[in-house]
Parts: C-alpha cells; structure tokens; sequence
C-alpha cells in the first residue's frame, strides 16, 4: 500500500509526535509498505530517504506550548506537490488541528484520508474560534484515530462523532539492553527525569521540589530546555541537556527510578512506556493516561498529581523497597508489550484498509 | 451602480450555495463509501467465523454456538440486524475468552492464520463501524443546515441512520 504521512512538527526536534510518526513508518516499512513522510524541515537538515521536507519550521506557542511548526504558501504549495507526486492510496494526517502541515494536506487532498490525534485538548477560545475552519477539515477524514482516551474525549467533546482508539507503539527490543552512561548506575538512590525542562506540562518543577524531601537521593536529568536548579540541591542534580537516541536508551538503564511528573495534556506518555521497556521501575503522577499505561499501579507506582510531598513520599518508599521495584518492572515488562509497534501499526494497517476499500487513490482537491 | 451590486451578490450566493452543495456532496460520498466498508467489514466477520466453526479445530459446542450466531447474523432482516451482529460479538467474547483458546488453536495447522484473520476482522468491524457512525453524525449535521433543507440540497438522499451494536473485542485481543 502507498501510505503518505503528514507530520506537523519539526523533524530535527525530538518530541513524541515526531517519534510516533517515526517508527510507525518504519514498522509499516519493515511490513512491506511504501511510505513516504512530509515533515517540517530546512532543506540543508539531514532527513532519512522516506522524508520530504516541506520548508523551515518556525517556533510558535500553541495549545500552551511553544512548537516547531511551517504554515505559509511555500509549505501549502509543497504538501500539493507532494500530493500529486506520492500518488497515494491512503493519506495519514497527524494532529489535523494543530495550525501547521497536517491543516494544509486536508486542505488540499481528498480522497481516503485518515487522522490520529495525539494531544488532548482544553476547550480553548482559538479553537472555538476557528472551529467552523477545522470542522471543514474534519469533514474529509475517513477515518479518526485517538491515541489516548483522553485525546478521544476531548475530540469528541469539542467536534462529536466517533473516533477509533490505537495507542501509541514503542518499539521494546530497542530499548531492552543497554550501558548504564558512564559514572551512573542503578545504585539504589538514582531517579531519573527525562522531557522538556522548560514545558511546565511536564512537571519537572515539581520533582525539584520533591526532592528536597528525598534526602541521599541524586537525579538525573535528560532532556532540552533550561531550568534552574534550586541551590539546596544543586549538588545531588545533574543536568545533561538534549541527548542523543542511544544515550537516552542508557539513561534509563542508569537509574533506579524513573520519574514521570506530568501535570496533563499528556495523552499517553511514550516516554512512560519507553523506560517500562527499559526495565526501569516507574514513579508517574496518576493522570488518566498514565493510570491506563500503569494498570492502575500494578505495572509501577503513582503519586498525586502536582503534589511534590506525593511523589517524594512514594518515591522514599521505592528506593528503600528493592523487592518492590524489580516486580513493578517485571510487571511494567509485560504490560508494555501491548504497546510494541508491530502491534500498534497492524491496527493501523486494518484503519488503511477500512477507507480504501472501494475508494479511488488521494488526489489533489482543487 | 445598482445592478453591480446585485450582480456580485448573486454571484457571491450562487459560489457559496455551490460550495455548500459540493461539501454535502462530498459527505454523501463518504458516507456511501462508510457504509460499504462496514457491510464488507460485517460480512468478512461472519464468514471468518463460520470458517473457524467449519474448521474442526474447536470442540463441538464452541463451533456450535459461533456457526449458531454467524448464521443468525447472516439471516437476519433489516430489523435484527444490529440484534444479530451484537450477539455474534458476544458469541465470539465468550469463546475467545476461553482460557488458552488461542494457544491451543494456534498449536494447530492453519490455526494461527485463523487466528489472524479472525483478530483483524474483529478490529475491521469496530473500525468500520466508528468511521461509519462519524459519517452518519456529520452528514445529518450538514443535511439539517437551514440552506441544505430549503434548497433541498440534499436531493433524495434519505436521513442517514446510526449502526448501534455491540462490538467489544474479546479480552485476549488486547493483550497478545
């Protein structure tokens, strides 16, 4: 099947659209299909062969953070290219709401067209403005993909209509093995953090203030942005800024606990089920999406949400229960295997095949 | 000056009304499209099932209440259709459900392709269904707008109705 992929956010920027765009196509890749992605991206960046850059992405703040978005004519102009010369049998639009590639591809294709929605989203006054805008596009998708509960609902609160659920994929092999980075190791008082420090959605403030109430313990930070760390626990913190893919697999298998603090707007969490992969045991705050992933507790531990003396308390209890901790991570082992992608694209396989059936190919929409 | 006006409000009318026309059009298309996947997607479904039931693989009463049910849905009128297609979804939970159906029924030749086809039917009819469903939602939303009744731009196009059944997938699906 000719699959054409439309990614709204920056390709050199990690993040967890842009990685679940990734390795869907690879998995469809590895499963025979011919895949091609368009992505936001200069055109002097280093991209893989089934990457096409649709021009510079600019910083924007949306739906309360900052992204690396294109829009503008050159972009729209080349998504219809790109159209036109994929010849595709199915089109696969991420994040249609999001102001960037994913609106200008509905705009300009028909045809089977189908959209995963990633985030969930606040009922917010740009969207209720543009909503009779985004309805239109709406319109044209065959097919509606969430990859939460929390991105349905919110869909389906805010638009109506039914929308289909496949959670995000990891791919668990990747991850299995790896060399604790150098200096580090599971040692019994290392937790480790890992996103964006400067989204506050992501809840790193509210580690740092935890662990002033976790004495001994040392955490350990990966992950762009800045941040400022208290003094008073300035030296149990260590900062190691953005890394690269095989430092972040060590990384987890550098600590002991790993801390997911995120306050919302998370729709599933990849990097949840990435250091459930890794073997890490996990301390995460009780959001919807993250109890689903967890299993309600059983497959690692939760704290209140946005309750530094939660987590601190939780995680003093887990670092002093090492019996504890290997079986949350055996568990969290198995329950992450739901989530490998060759499962996860196989469902998305069956979505293509549900809107192609009897329809013609993508074409441009004039 | 007038004239000039009138013309380009015409004109302005008629491009909107068309556009308006051409986007219930497109619905309809859609719509048509929805609605011969999930046929498809339901067909598929009953015919994988009684294939399994036929297949001398299962013990003699799982096949009996899965060819029980497929046969049902098969035949059954416009009425009871929704009826017939939820019990053959709960049909199917309660022998996937059965400890170890799956492991046995893989241990068997061609019963993992079974087992295959049959999961992927399953997803097909909630897929369908869900895509199917949200065409009927946006295509009554549009058919009742105030333009598309006055203008009857819907033309002869019948009030599109929901497909309601029950169409959980069994436990194990979600957890291989």
């Amino acid at each position: 099947m000719r699959v054409g992929i439309v990614c709204p956010y920056s390709w050199d920027m990690p993040g967890g659209v842009k990685q679940h765009i990734d390795d869907l196509t690879q998995a469809l890749i590895a499963q025979g299909h011919d895949v091609s992605v368009i992505a936001p991206a200069s055109d002097d960046d280093e991209l893989p062969p089934y990457v096409t850059g649709a021009g510079r992405a600019v910083p924007v703040p949306y739906n309360g953070s900052v992204a690396r978005m294109s829009f503008g004519f050159l972009s729209a102009a080349r998504v219809r290219r790109w159209i036109n010369e994929g010849d595709f049998d199915v089109l696969h639009i991420h994040e249609p709401l999001i102001p960037s590639l994913g609106v200008l591809a509905c705009w300009a294709a028909s045809g089977p067209i189908v959209a995963t929605f990633h985030a969930s989203f606040n009922r917010s006054r740009a969207i209720a403005i543009a909503e009779p805008l985004l309805r239109s596009a709406l319109e044209k998708l065959h097919g509606r993909i969430a990859v939460s509960d929390a991105a349905r609902t919110s869909l389906v609160e805010q638009f109506g209509g039914d929308t289909v659920l496949i959670p995000n994929g990891v791919t668990v092999s990747r991850f299995a093995e790896a060399e604790p980075l150098d200096g580090w190791g599971p040692d019994g008082t290392t937790l480790g953090f890992l996103g964006r420090m400067d989204e506050p959605r992501k809840g790193l403030p509210i580690l740092l203030e935890a662990m002033e109430r976790i004495p001994d313990a040392k955490l350990l930070i990966a992950g762009p942005g800045e941040v400022k760390i208290p003094k008073s626990i300035r030296d149990r913190v260590t900062l190691l800024g953005m890394v690269s893919e095989a430092d972040k697999i060590r990384a987890y298998h550098s600590v002991d606990v790993f801390v997911a603090p995120n306050t919302g707007g998370e729709s599933f969490g990849i990097v949840l089920a990435e250091a459930m992969s890794s073997g890490a045991t996990v301390l995460a705050s009780d959001i919807p999406a993250f109890r689903r992933v967890l299993g309600e507790g059983q497959a690692g531990a939760l704290f209140r949400n946005g309750d530094p003396e939660s987590l601190a308390e939780e995680a003093r209890a887990l670092l002093a229960d090492p019996e504890r901790r290997a079986k949350l991570s055996a568990e969290a082992l198995v329950a992450v295997r739901k989530y490998d992608w060759s499962t996860v694209a196989r469902d998305v396989v069956r979505v293509y095949e549900t809107v192609t059936a009897g329809a013609g190919r993508v074409v441009e929409d004039l | 000056m007038i004239y000039l006006i009138v013309a380009i409000v015409v004109v302005l009318t008629a491009v909107y009304i068309s556009w308006r026309a051409g986007r219930l059009d497109r619905l309809h298309i859609r719509l048509e499209l929805a609605a011969e996947a999930l046929e498809a997607a339901l067909t598929r479904r009953r015919a994988v099932v009684l294939e399994l039931a036929g297949s001398r693989l299962l013990d003699p009463a799982t096949s009996l209440v899965l060819a029980a049910a497929a046969h049902e849905a098969r035949t059954a009128g416009p009425d009871e259709r929704e009826h017939a297609e939820s019990n053959l979804s709960q049909a199917l939970r309660a022998a996937l459900e059965q400890e170890r159906f799956r492991e046995k029924l893989a241990e068997s030749p061609g019963g993992s392709d079974l087992v295959e086809e049959l999961d992927a039917a399953i997803a097909k009819v909630v897929y369908s269904r869900s895509f199917y469903n949200n065409a009927v939602s946006v295509t009554r939303v549009a058919q009742r707008r105030w333009l598309a009744r006055t203008l009857r731009l819907a033309g002869k196009t019948d009030f599109p109705q929901f497909f309601e059944i029950d169409d959980t997938p069994p436990e194990s699906m979600s957890k291989e």
